[in-house]
C-alpha cells in the first residue's frame, strides 16, 4: 500500500476540513471554555458529524456505519487537531466503536453500534487509575456477585466521562496489578447505583472526568469480550486510540507550525523580517522535517492497523512516541518564536500547547512507547 | 495469484539459489564493497559470483531500462526485489557513483549517444566514476567554482583544481563541473562534463582522513583536452544537471545507515553491558537512547518509503531530498555514537585482530562526514527554509 492518501481519503479530509474549519475554529473551543459550558462540546455539531457519517466511520455497515478503517479515522482526527475542536469523536466514534465491534456480542453490537453511528449514543473508555498510563496496572476490583460482578475502584482521565451514556470500564477479575491475565472489560451504565462522576476541568479545556465505582453491580451479559481475557482486546482498542491521537497531534503540530512560519514572514525586528535570521530558519526547517517524518510514521501505523492488526503494535508505538515529541517541540517552538505574543491568552497558540500536553499523556507518552518498543525488541 | 506475487516468489527462489551465504552477512570493512572499474579486483570468490549473477540479470541497476543494461523493473517490482534482498541480508552486488549519481543524471539529461556509451558500462561495473564538484574555495558555495574550460575548436581545455574527490585515485572517469563562461553570473556559466581520468594533464593526491582511510583526493587538471561532445545537457546550463544529481546523491547518503545495518543495537549493547533478570539492559540510560533512536529510525524508514510514493503520485517537492539528507545523516551519526557507547572500552581498539582492524571506531569516524559530504546539514536546512518554507532572505 502506498504511503499516501487515496483519492477517497483525500475527499474525506476535504469534507472534514470544510466542516471543522467552518463551524469549529479555535474560537469555538475558546468560547466553550470562557462560558464554562456544561457539556464542553457542541451537540449540534456532533449531529452534523453524524449526518456526514463521521460518527459511524468505524461502525460496520450492517450496524449502520460506513465500515471504514483507521486511516480514515486518522484523517478526521488530524482535522480535529488543526482547530482543537472538542467532540466525542475519539471517545465514542473511535474507542467505543472499535471496542464494541471488536469485542461485542451480537446483542451488544446491535444495542449500541447503530446508536453510535447515528450520533445518539455517547460513550467513554475508563482505563487509567494512576498518574501515568499503565493499562496493566489496572486495579479496579470486579468481584463475582450473583449473576454478575461488583465493581469497586476509581478511574482518572476518562475522556468525555461526564457526558457519556455508556462507560467501558477495565477491571480486574483476577491476577494482580501488572499482570496481563485477569483483566476484563465491562459495559457500565453511568447512571447505575454507586457510580460517581466528577467532571475534571482540564488544562486544555477538553472534557474529562474522574469516576468512582462503589459496589456497582454489573450484569454478566455486560462483560465485553471474555472474562479474564480482556488484555488483548484492550491492547487492540488502545492501539487504535493511539493511532488516532497521534493523528490529532500531527494535525496540531502542522497547524502550529504553519502559524509560526506565517509569523516569521510578518514580524519585523532590527529592520528585518525575523524569518531572515538563519538561527530561526534552521530551527523552522528542523521542525518541518520532524513533522514530515512523523506524518509518515503515523500513516504507516494507521495502515498497519487496517492491515496486519496483530503486528501493528510496533508501528503504533513508533507513531505515538514520535507524535508526542514532535507535537511538544512544535508548540514550544511556536510559543518561543512568537515572542511575548505567544504567552498571551488572547493569542490561540497557547491552546495548542495545552492540548499537546494532554495528547502526549493520553494512552502513553513518548517514554512509555519507546519503552514498549524496547520490550518488543527484547532489550 | 497476481503477477507481483509470482514475481516475488520467483525472486525469492532465485535469490535463495544464487546469493552465496557469504554475501548475506553484514559488511565489516571497506573490502566488502565491490566498486567495479578497469582495475577492479574481487576480494573473494563469492563476491565475484554474486556480482556476475546479478549483473547478468540487470540487477545491479534493477530499475534502469533493459536497453541500457538495467533490469527494466517497474517500481513495485523493484520494491519487491529490495524487500527480498533485505530479508536475507543480501549485500549490494556493486557500489558505484555511476549507479547512484551519474546514471540518473544521464537518464534525464544525456543525449542518446551518451546514454548508449556510458550507462551499460556503469551497469556492468566496467567503469568507475568519481565526482569533481568541490574546489578549495568552493565547498558549500559550490557555484563559485573556478576550474576553467576554454574553447579550442571541437575541444575544451580544462585547467584547475578539485578537492575532496572521493576515490579519484581509483576512478576511471570523472563527472565534473567546469566554468565555460567566466563572464556570466556564477550559476549561469557552469557546464557538466565527462572525461577519462587517464587523460593527459590529470593528477591526483590522496588526503588522509581521521578514520585512517584516505578515500579522497586533491585532483589537478593541467590543460586537459576534452571533446565538447562530452558536455551533458546544455553548455552553461550545467547547474541544472548538477542540482539534479545532488538530489540523488542526497537521497543516497540519507539511506546510508540502512545499507550498513548489522545486528540490532539492543543486542549489541546487551553483549557488552549485560542485562537484568527481565532481559532489560543494565545501563538504563543507554537503553533509553537506543529505544528513542529506534523510534526515530523506524519513522525515517516510513518517511523514505513515503517520499518514493509521493514522487510517484507527483506530490513531492524537489527540495525534499535535502530534508531526508539532513535527518538521515544526523540519525546515522547517532547510531554510531550509540554503537561506540555500547561497545565501551572494546570499541576503542584501533588495530587489534579482535576489533577487526578497528572496524567500529573507524566506521564511527566515517559517519561524521555524512553531515558534510553532498552538502552540509546547515546547507540542507537553508535549502528547506528557503525552497520549501519560503522564508525570506538570500
Ligand atoms: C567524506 C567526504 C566525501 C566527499 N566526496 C566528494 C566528492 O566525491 N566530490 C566532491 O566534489 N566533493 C566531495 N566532498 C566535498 C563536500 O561536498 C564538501 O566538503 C561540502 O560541500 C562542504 O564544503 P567545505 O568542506 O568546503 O565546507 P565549508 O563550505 O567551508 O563549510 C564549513 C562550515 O560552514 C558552514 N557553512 C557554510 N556555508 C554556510 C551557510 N550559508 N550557512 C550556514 N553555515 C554554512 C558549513 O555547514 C560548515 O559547517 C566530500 C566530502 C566528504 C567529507
Amino acid at each position: 500500500m502506498a504511503l499516501v492518501l487515496t483519492e477517497e481519503q483525500s475527499m474525506l479530509r476535504d469534507s472534514a476540513r470544510g466542516l471543522i474549519s467552518d463551524k469549529a475554529p479555535v474560537s469555538h473551543l475558546r468560547s466553550l471554555r470562557d462560558s464554562k459550558d456544561a457539556t464542553g462540546f457542541s451537540r449540534e455539531l456532533w449531529k452534523a458529524f453524524a449526518e456526514m457519517g463521521f460518527s459511524g466511520l468505524l461502525v460496520p455497515e450492517n450496524f449502520g456505519g460506513s465500515g471504514l478503517g483507521c486511516v480514515e479515522a486518522g484523517v478526521v482526527m488530524e482535522e480535529i487537531g488543526r482547530t482543537l475542536m472538542p467532540s466525542p469523536f475519539l471517545s465514542t466514534a473511535v474507542l467505543a466503536a472499535s471496542a464494541l465491534s471488536r469485542g461485542g456480542s451480537e446483542a451488544q453490537k446491535s444495542a449500541h453500534l447503530p446508536r453510535i453511528a447515528d450520533g445518539s449514543l455517547l460513550a467513554a473508555l475508563a482505563i487509567d487509575e494512576g498518574a501515568k498510563h499503565r493499562p496493566l496496572q489496572t486495579n479496579l476490583q470486579a468481584v463475582r456477585s450473583g449473576n454478575g460482578f461488583k465493581l469497586n475502584g476509581a478511574k482518572a482521565l476518562v475522556v468525555d466521562g461526564h457526558t457519556a451514556d455508556l462507560l467501558i470500564v477495565a477491571g480486574r477479575t483476577g491476577g494482580v496489578a501488572g499482570e496481563r491475565g485477569g483483566l476484563t472489560l465491562f459495559l457500565v451504565d453511568p447512571k447505575a447505583k454507586g457510580v460517581a462522576i466528577e467532571r475534571t476541568v482540564m488544562v486544555d479545556a477538553h472534557n474529562a472526568a474522574r469516576i468512582e465505582f462503589a459496589n456497582v453491580e454489573v450484569d454478566a451479559d455486560h462483560v465485553l469480550g471474555e472474562v479474564d481475557q480482556g488484555a488483548a482486546l484492550l491492547d487492540g482498542v488502545l492501539n487504535i486510540g493511539r493511532g488516532a491521537v497521534a493523528s490529532e497531534m500531527v494535525g496540531l503540530s502542522e497547524e502550529v507550525f504553519g502559524r509560526t512560519v506565517t509569523y516569521l514572514k510578518e514580524r519585523k525586528q532590527f529592520g528585518k523580517l525575523i524569518g531572515e535570521f538563519q538561527a530561526l530558519q534552521h530551527r523552522a526547517a528542523q521542525l518541518y522535517i520532524d513533522i514530515e517524518i512523523t506524518r509518515a510514521a503515523v500513516l504507516k501505523a494507521l495502515q498497519a492497523l487496517d492491515g496486519d492488526f496483530e503486528r501493528a503494535g510496533a508501528a503504533v508505538a513508533v507513531a505515538k512516541a514520535r507524535a508526542g515529541t514532535t507535537a511538544t517541540l512544535a508548540v514550544q517552538e511556536g510559543v518561543q518564536m512568537h515572542g511575548g505574543m505567544g504567552m498571551t491568552d488572547q493569542f490561540d497558540i497557547g491552546f495548542f500547547m495545552k492540548r499537546a500536553r494532554v495528547c502526549q499523556e493520553l494512552f502513553g507518552d513518548s517514554n512509555y512507547h519507546a519503552d514498549q518498543l524496547a520490550r518488543m525488541k527484547g532489550y | 495469484m497476481s503477477d507481483l506475487e509470482t514475481f516475488r516468489r520467483e525472486t525469492r527462489a532465485w535469490l535463495e539459489a544464487n546469493c552465496p551465504p557469504e554475501m548475506r552477512r553484514p559488511m565489516t570493512s571497506e573490502n566488502d564493497t565491490y566498486w567495479g572499474g578497469r582495475n577492479a579486483k574481487f576480494s573473494s570468490e563469492p563476491q565475484r559470483v554474486w556480482f556476475e549473477r546479478m549483473r547478468d540479470k540487470g540487477w545491479t541497476v534493477p530499475d534502469w531500462p533493459k536497453e541500457y543494461g538495467g533490469g527494466g523493473l517497474d517500481r513495485a517490482e523493484h520494491k519487491v526485489l529490495r524487500e527480498e534482498m533485505s530479508a536475507i541480508g543480501a549485500r549490494a552486488p556493486l557500489s558505484s557513483f555511476g549507479i547512484w549519481m551519474l546514471g540518473p543524471a544521464l537518464l534525464k539529461y544525456g543525449n542518446e549517444a551518451q546514454k548508449k556509451e556510458h550507462l551499460p558500462k556503469i551497469a556492468a561495473g566496467l567503469i568507475r566514476w568519481c565526482q569533481g564538484y568541490s574546489e578549495p574555495n568552493a565547498g558549500s558555495d559550490l557555484a563559485s567554482l573556478q576550474t576553467r574550460a576554454e574553447s579550442d575548436g571541437d575541444d575544451y581545455i580544462i585547467t584547475g583544481q578539485k578537492i575532496w574527490t572521493s576515490y579519484a585515485n581509483y576512478a576511471d572517469w570523472i563527472f565534473c563541473l567546469v566554468r565555460t563562461d567566466p563572464a556570466a553570473k556564477k550559476h549561469d556559466g557552469i557546464s557538466f562534463i565527462l572525461f577519462d581520468m587517464a587523460s593527459k594533464g590529470v593528477s591526483t593526491k590522496p588526503i588522509l582522513l581521521i578514520s585512517g582511510y584516505s578515500p579522497f583526493c586533491e585532483t589537478f587538471f593541467d590543460n586537459v583536452r576534452v571533446p565538447k561532445s562530452h558536455v551533458v545537457g546544455t553548455v552553461n546550463r550545467g547547474w541544472d544537471v548538477a542540482k539534479y544529481l545532488l538530489q540523488h546523491e542526497r537521497a543516497m547518503i540519507s539511506g546510508m545507515g540502512e545499507r550498513g545495518v548489522g545486528r540490532p543495537l539492543g543486542q549489541v549493547a546487551a553483549d557488552s553491558v549485560g542485562a537484568d533478570e527481565q532481559g532489560r539492559l543494565e545501563d538504563t540510560m543507554l537503553r533509553s537512547q537506543i529505544s528513542t533512536f529506534e523510534v526515530d529510525e523506524a519513522a525515517l524508514a516510513a518517511a523514505a518509503e513515503r517520499a518514493v510514493d509521493l514522487a510517484k503520485a507527483g506530490q513531492s517537492h524537489p527540495a525534499f531530498s535535502s530534508a531526508m539528507k539532513y535527518y538521515g545523516t544526523e540519525l546515522n551519526k547517532r547510531r554510531h555514537e550509540i554503537l561506540m557507547s555500547a561497545g565501551g572500552i572494546d570499541a576503542l581498539e584501533w588495530e587489534s585482530e579482535r576489533s577487526r582492524g578497528g572496524a567500529r571506531p573507524r566506521a564511527w569516524l566515517r559517519t561524521k562526514a555524512n553531515s558534510i559530504e553532498g552538502g552540509t546539514s546547515e546547507v540542507m536546512l537553508g535549502i528547506v527554509a528557503k525552497r520549501i518554507l519560503d522564508l525570506p532572505g538570500a
